[in-house]
């Protein structure tokens, strides 16, 4: 006892040089390809062009041009108007759910898997034609009563959108905090002589207001740091596509794009502090006991009709852009008509044909990142659950922090730290295919590390004892007890990495140096610039729609078949 | 002073799909009594207390406060309070807001509210924490407040749900007591609902003792121990030896043959059916040595627990097996599992009971 109280701890006093150095390895990696490119844009971004000295200037010169100081207002008022859109689609559906015996709740719960698994830049061209200004709704409300709505005219596009897209980040949030009020919160207050509107306003919104909060910052964010919607939808005044056009079209030297992007990183990290701080002390969670939710009840005739037209019309709006895009990728022409004039399959094999490369690439690049993902993951997993290695959780956080850095940043700290970096042969690194892979990867490990961590945590230490204590050694105990138990989850970690980088834009919008390189998502974005290019650009889209619906439907299969195991092992 | 108001239950029945949650139920409870539903889980009894409150529906019978009947009446206008037994705090508002929230509800004046609030969290004895928020309570601190939060709108009744079963036990027997004596300050009507038989006979004028949705017996706590109506409320209340056995005929005698053919004699005049069990308390029958009592019955030591004040003896008779308390003597020699013994058993103590 007393050896043990007079031993000083060490630092890394239980780790074995082989632990050291995959920590070395790992904390080498996230410094390389995160930490580095967004500490440059931040140095940059403050530095006086040329000199290297500390300045503002840069800054002074983004709030004193028109054009950034629009695109800021604008960034934040479309990403507030998103929230209220989102909010008024989200709520009446959360109320229905958590309130009546609703046979549609299961479709509006399966709604809320939609933005997780496609980005809403896919879907924006085939808005347009349905919801634009000479797009089917409008062309019919023209004929009919003579009058139009100005859905997708400028920023309305991208609220519009956006807002379809992310609303189910609130509903979800929602839903979940609207579950978790104690049964008793409501009847304690029944008793007490209050109903109807007034309990909702005094009791239940209150109670539910955290979960409202935390999904609507997410969906803040979002918004604020998405580039292809954007981009794609022609509304350029805003700051991420700003960052873009600065670094693509003056060059990566010039100082605004790396305070753009500062102005970005500052912004969503604002948002998650205001939300942090609107709900401290606001863990209602954790002070009831019971839990169990609202009473539901059995809604009368009338009800239930306006219930049913209200979840038909949100379906039909959330569905909108996956069937535009599929009336697209089959249209010969279509243009001022409510549908097209014609269809048919050759944009399917004029994609599988001279743009298979597109698939290609993204197979390669995805599968990589994913690959990357779910072993750096585990090793971050492993060190932080099974060793005491001192500053191993710095690894997670560091890991995480990927979560905060929009695409575009990141892009942009790629090119500015790797431009300079040549080969041998004087090719600079920035312009390799690698760069994008590790781009994807970087961005995708926060979901990876979290599935891989869940899966390893799940294991309980005495799993790995007891095969020991029966005569394994250490490496054969991880292999034939740890990793069984593990493949499940590394494997939706994987799948989750691969499919959502599959469609991701932001950050190798920047990267793609040439066609040849470039992924599905891209080629998608160049067909969508032109008239022409709809139709291969939609064709592309519903393969990556089918894509990630198939992996993500397996990533679904795997995660429920460990669960039903694990369930069963206990 | 509150106007206190009888509740009175008739013949109320509540099902939930084929499952008969309330079966006929009849009771009468006095304005100003501290009445209990007493049962295990699943009697029923919640199900009855949340009828009286409004979030349950009767499928038949009626439920009368202060004979109003109630059917009609929603949660809200039927000013009953209910402390519920998670207490329902309202995490968002503080103490002083949770405890205005039913006069709110009511439009009364603010001066009045901010004095009633005032008067109810001192009669709980939490002025000093009317700003804290609940999760800055200690749990027999939130229970109080859900007394108070009740209390200030001047219920016609109380209702509490199982109020004490999430404090610790020490806490548990000073609030129960606290409890009493506020609802006999007031001089309120209060329902209270347990599981826990020693919390019904500390604080209740009256219990009635649930079973599968019947009430099995209504009565003083001192009344359902002595004269249980039945083997469950025997069983339930306190300890109770149950023999099993049948009814002979010898010489013109009644008497009741335990298992192993040990008999006893039944008294004259007692009314009893073929199927009735025998039923004595542990601490109304006496052991002694082997031949020490006349006319007793010989038993045999299995197992012996010493409890402080007593020494509870299992003892086997013939086939069947019993316990019997010994208050416990300093220096007093005690048997030991194998010893034979002597049990007696006086008549008066025993009852006669059919399931």
């Amino acid at each position: 006892m007393a050896a043990i109280a007079l031993t000083p701890r060490r630092y890394g006093a239980d780790a074995t040089p082989g632990q050291m150095a995959l920590a070395l390895a790992i904390a080498l990696f996230l410094g390389a390809f995160l930490v580095v490119p967004v500490v440059t844009v931040v140095y940059v971004a403050f530095t006086e062009r040329g000199t290297g000295a500390f300045t503002l200037v840069n800054f002074y010169d983004f709030f004193a041009t028109e054009l950034f100081l629009r695109s800021f207002w604008n960034s934040i008022y479309v990403s507030l108007m998103s929230v209220v859109w989102a909010s008024a689609i989200a709520l009446p559906l959360a109320y229905l759910t958590s309130r009546f015996e609703f046979r549609g709740s299961a479709i509006i719960q399966t709604l809320g898997f939609l933005p997780l698994i496609m980005p809403p830049f896919v879907g924006a061209v085939a808005m347009q034609l349905l919801f634009g200004r000479n797009g089917t709704v409008n062309l019919l409300l023209d004929e009919w009563f003579d009058f139009k709505i100005p859905f997708m005219e400028g920023l309305n596009g991208v609220i519009f959108v956006e807002a379809l897209h992310y609303f189910p980040f609130i509903l979800i949030n929602l839903s979940a905090a609207l579950a978790n009020i104690d049964r008793a919160m409501e009847e304690a207050a029944q008793n007490l002589g209050c109903s109807g509107f007034r309990l909702f306003r005094r009791i239940v919104f209150p109670l539910a207001m955290p979960g409202y909060v935390a999904g609507a910052s997410l969906v803040f964010v979002k918004v604020f740091d998405d580039l292809a919607t954007p981009l794609l939808l022609n509304a350029k005044d805003l700051l991420a596509p700003q960052a873009y056009l600065r670094v693509t079209s003056i060059g990566i030297a010039d100082p605004m794009g790396y305070v753009i992007s500062v102005v970005l990183i500052v912004g969503s990290i604002a948002a998650v502090w205001l939300s942090n701080l609107a709900l401290k002390g606001k863990d209602y969670a954790t002070a009831q006991r019971g839990g169990g939710g609202l009473s539901r009840h059995t809604m009368k005739p009338w009800e239930s009709a306006v219930a049913y037209a209200v979840v038909t019309i949100i379906l039909l709006l959330v569905l909108a852009p996956h069937i535009g895009l599929l009336i697209l990728s089959l249209a010969t022409v279509w243009s001022f008509s409510p549908l097209p004039d014609a269809y048919t399959l050759a944009h399917y094999s004029r994609v599988f044909g001279e743009s298979s490369i597109y698939i290609k690439n993204t197979l390669i690049y995805a599968a990589l990142a994913g690959l990357i993902d779910v072993v750096v993951g585990t090793a971050i997993a492993y060190l932080v659950l099974r060793t005491r290695l001192i500053g191993r959780q710095w690894l997670d956080w560091t890991a995480m922090a990927a979560l905060a850095i929009p695409g575009v940043v990141l892009g942009i700290g790629y090119l500015r730290t790797f431009y300079g970096v040549t080969l041998p042969d004087g090719t600079p690194l920035a312009t390799l295919w690698i760069m994008i892979v590790l781009a994807l990867a970087v961005r995708r490990l926060p979901y990876a590390l979290r599935a891989c961590h869940a899966a390893l945590q799940q294991i309980s230490v005495a799993v790995e004892e007891a095969a020991e204590n029966l005569g394994a050694t250490k490496a054969r105990a991880v292999r034939r007890v740890v990793v069984p138990l593990m493949t499940g989850g590394l494997l939706a970690g994987f799948v989750t990495s691969f499919s959502t980088a599959a469609v991701e834009l932001s950050a190798t919008l920047m990267l793609v140096q040439s066609n040849s390189d470039a992924p599905l998502a891209y080629g998608l974005y160049v067909f969508m610039q032109s008239a022409a290019g709809r139709g291969p650009g939609a064709a592309l889209g519903v393969i990556a729609v089918v894509f990630v619906a198939v992996c993500a439907y397996a990533s679904h299969l795997l995660v429920e078949r460990r669960q039903r195991v694990q369930g069963a092992a206990k | 002073m509150i106007q206190a108001a009888g509740v009175s239950i008739r013949n109320v029945n509540v099902s939930y799909g084929a499952n008969h949650v309330l079966k006929n139920v009849s009771l009468e409870i006095a304005p100003g009594e501290f009445f209990a539903f007493l049962g295990p889980s699943g009697c029923g009894k919640t199900t009855l207390l949340r009828l009286i409150a409004g979030f349950n529906q009767a499928d038949s019978g009626e439920v009368r406060i202060a004979g109003q009947d109630v059917a009609h009446l929603p949660p809200w206008k039927r000013d009953v309070g209910m402390v519920f037994q998670s207490y329902a705090l309202w995490p968002h508002m503080t103490v002083a807001r949770n405890v205005a929230f039913g006069l709110e509800e009511r439009r009364r004046p603010r001066a009045e509210i901010e004095r009633r609030v005032a008067a109810a969290l001192e009669l709980v004895g939490l002025s000093p924490l009317a700003r804290r928020r609940p999760s800055q309570l200690s749990g027999g601190q939130q229970q109080r407040v859900a007394l108070a939060r009740t209390i200030a709108v001047e219920p016609k009744v109380l209702l509490l749900d199982e109020p004490l079963s999430n404090l610790d036990a020490r806490l548990r027997v000073q609030v129960r007591r606290e409890l009493r004596d506020l609802q006999q300050r007031l001089g309120l009507t209060a329902i209270f609902v347990t599981h826990d038989q020693e919390e019904a006979n500390t604080i209740c004028d009256r219990i009635a003792v649930m079973n599968d949705g019947v009430v099995q017996q209504v009565g003083t706590p001192m009344e359902l121990y002595e004269r249980p109506a039945n083997l469950f409320v025997a069983g339930f209340l306190g300890t109770a030896n149950i023999l099993e056995g049948r009814l002979v005929e010898e010489s013109g005698h009644r008497l009741f043959e335990i298992a192993g053919g040990v008999r006893l004699p039944v008294p004259d005049g007692s009314a009893m059916g073929p199927s009735a069990r025998l039923v004595f308390r542990p601490q109304h029958a006496a052991v002694a040595r082997p031949g020490s009592a006349g006319g007793a019955l010989t038993g045999t030591v299995i197992h012996r627990e010493f409890l402080g004040a007593t020494v509870r003896y299992a003892l086997k008779i013939g086939q069947a097996e019993i316990s019997v308390d010994a208050s416990f003597q300093s220096g007093e020699q005690l048997f030991a599992p194998g010893d034979s013994v002597d049990v007696t058993l006086p008549r008066e103590a025993i009852l006669w009971l059919s399931p």
